[in-house]
């Protein structure tokens, strides 16, 4: 299944764009994903600070859904 | 008004969005760009965030402000972009019947944007920049 992923900040400088397309197995969770991009892109937390799957907060053992759109967060520092 | 924007704010337009005629108190906040950080002098900054998950977020503190204090006239806007010196990054408008909830329930609602809400600056200086990711300092 294909999901989307999007990055900000801190994140989106270490993958090096705002977002991509990520080819998983049907019953992957959030955390086989975050162990995917930590393959791809060595600097990529594997404990990133937060994490959102169709713009809700989540755990990382969720399973995902074809087509979901994750996000992943640094700490934030708005205001 | 719960938006994520990339134009100059308001701070009057978003008191006018919550005055109404049972409000005897407004308490609007402005942050605005600060010209140091930790003694550091800073540039500018430059704001990132998830917008549509940012405003759901924002409307989402408007509804805790309901439970918590019993008001429903709260504003919240905050800026992206590249922002300098002296410039407003949020304004927040808080109206209630009396002054004291509305100071309270306008601090909550900035409290709460640092450690709730995905929106991330990035301070440049002199010799570098940096994305700030401290979400409960400050």
């Amino acid at each position: 299944m294909l999901v989307t992923v999007k990055f900000f900040a801190s994140y989106r400088e270490i993958v090096g764009k705002p977002a991509i397309e990520v080819e998983l197995e049907d019953g992957a969770t959030v955390a086989a994903l975050i162990a995917n991009l930590v393959e791809q892109y060595p600097d990529f937390p594997d404990d990133p600070s937060s994490a959102a799957v169709n713009a809700e907060y989540i755990d990382t053992d969720l399973t995902l859904s074809p087509g979901d759109e994750v996000a992943f967060f640094p700490p934030f520092s708005g205001g | 008004m719960f938006k994520i924007t990339k134009e100059v704010l308001s701070a009057d337009e978003v008191t006018t969005e919550v005055s109404k005629g049972g409000n005897g108190g407004i308490c609007t906040f402005v942050g605005i760009v600060r010209n140091n950080a930790d003694g550091k002098k800073v540039l500018h900054l430059e704001y990132d965030a998830y917008p549509a998950m940012a405003e759901k977020k924002l409307a989402e503190i408007a509804s805790e402000i309901n439970a918590k204090w019993g008001l429903s006239d709260v504003a919240i806007v905050h800026r992206i972009g590249k922002l300098e010196i002296g410039e407003a990054a949020v304004v927040i408008a808080v109206g209630a019947p009396h002054r004291k909830e509305a100071f309270a329930a306008c601090s909550y609602v900035i409290d709460r944007i640092k450690e709730f809400v995905p929106i991330w600056k990035k301070e440049f200086f002199e010799d570098g920049e940096v994305w700030v990711e401290e979400s409960l300092g400050h």
